[in-house]
């Protein structure tokens, strides 16, 4: 039941692209089209899990027994660089065809600040690691389907006729607010 | 001349947020106020500023192949300072903006002028150039935070201008991508007519 509260809250109520602003440049940069939106949300599934499992891991087996929280944040973002380039590495030695499906995305997901964030939170709001993990997980979800959702309405906005200055980002944005203000409807489910 | 032009750029014609269209995690989600915006803007100001001397400094002693990993090791420890120093002296500041201080980290506007800019430039030019664009970041977030709050609170940095509850949207998540929206709409077409 606890993992149920958790998974709603994060995919709906706390969804990280509408209510806590967590990996925007993605969300705006790569939601043109449905497959290219699913492609990423997968490989932000996959690297923000590991990065929370090894994060998790740092801080509590290394930065704690050691008392070095301060350097939480450079410790966190490099272990976040390197998991990247190691996955990105292992998947075209393992798995050439899920490469070829996610490997554009992976130099990216470096800076989607929602990856370090989640980091962050699992950390602050002291989550255990299965909690965390679930946590992470229903969030990348959360993300894939803001990006899902988004880029279908994009399909669709490019053949409206659009005021000139409000063409491009200005319409998507606005957009993503009302997007946004149809994703307060679930605040007060949990 | 090409001093005050390295520091101007980012005010209007470059300006990162605007018109470059960089760092909208930041520029949505701590917007909720005028100050909260100008807090955030400065403290990336200084990181911008510290990570651009810091890069052009020691442009020469990196090797190609490790050069971004070297700069972010850079701009986290600029980054953590920030965070250590608003912890003790701005407390309340420090709450209010939270998770997005850490944050700064993966700010593209940091990393990108280190690459862009402090890698190829002399420390004079990449200080200014990190003054600039900060200072620009710095304003299109005060800007932002105005006209939020203003519509959403019917202040600006806490001065009651209207005595109504104003729209309460605005300070919300929603308004954030509103708000927003429009305001590249007008300065697009104001960049529009000026070119």
């Amino acid at each position: 039941m606890e993992y149920v509260i958790i998974i709603i809250a994060a995919i709906f109520v706390n969804n990280v692209v509408f209510a806590q602003f967590l990996g925007i440049c993605p969300f705006i940069g790569v939601s043109g089209k449905i497959s290219t939106s699913l492609g990423m949300g997968g490989a932000v599934l996959f690297v923000m899990t590991l990065a929370t499992l090894v994060t998790w891991l740092a801080q509590h087996y290394i930065l704690i027994p050691l008392g070095i929280t301060f350097l939480q944040t450079i410790t966190f973002i490099l272990v976040i660089a390197a998991l990247v380039q190691m996955v990105e590495i292992m998947l075209k030695k393992l798995s050439p065809s899920l490469y070829a499906a996610l490997g554009v995305f992976l130099p990216l997901i470096t800076t989607n600040c929602a990856v370090l964030g989640v980091a962050i939170l699992t950390v602050q709001k002291d989550m255990n690691l299965m909690q965390g993990v679930v946590f992470t997980m229903a969030t990348a979800i959360g993300f894939t389907m803001a990006l899902v959702i988004f880029a279908g309405i994009r399909e669709h906005l490019d053949n409206m006729e659009v005021p000139k200055g409000m063409r491009g980002v200005p319409i998507a944005l606005v957009t993503a607010g009302i997007l946004a203000l149809a994703f307060m409807g679930f605040t007060g489910l949990v | 001349m090409s001093q005050i032009k390295n520091l101007t750029k980012g005010f209007i014609k470059e300006n990162p947020t605007l018109v470059l269209l960089l760092g909208m995690c930041p520029t949505l989600g701590v917007t909720t106020s005028a100050l909260n915006g100008l807090g955030m803007g400065l403290a990336t100001t200084f990181v911008l500023i510290g990570s651009n001397l810091v890069v052009s400094a020691v442009k020469d002693f990196i090797p190609d192949k490790v050069r971004i990993p070297s700069y972010i090791v850079i701009i986290a420890t600029f980054v953590t300072v920030v965070e250590l120093v608003m912890q003790a002296y701005l407390p309340a500041l420090y709450n209010q903006l939270g998770l997005f201080i850490p944050l700064i980290v993966v700010n593209c506007i940091v990393l990108g002028r280190a690459e862009a800019f402090a890698s190829k430039n002399s420390i004079g030019a990449s200080v200014m150039d990190g003054l600039g664009m900060g200072l620009g970041f710095a304003f299109a977030l005060t800007l932002l935070g105005s006209i939020r709050e203003l519509l959403g609170n019917g202040a600006i940095f806490n001065f009651k201008l209207i005595q109504s509850d104003g729209m309460l949207v605005f300070v919300l998540a929603p308004g954030a991508f509103i708000a927003l929206g429009y305001l590249i709409a007008i300065i697009n077409r104001l960049n529009k007519r000026n070119a």
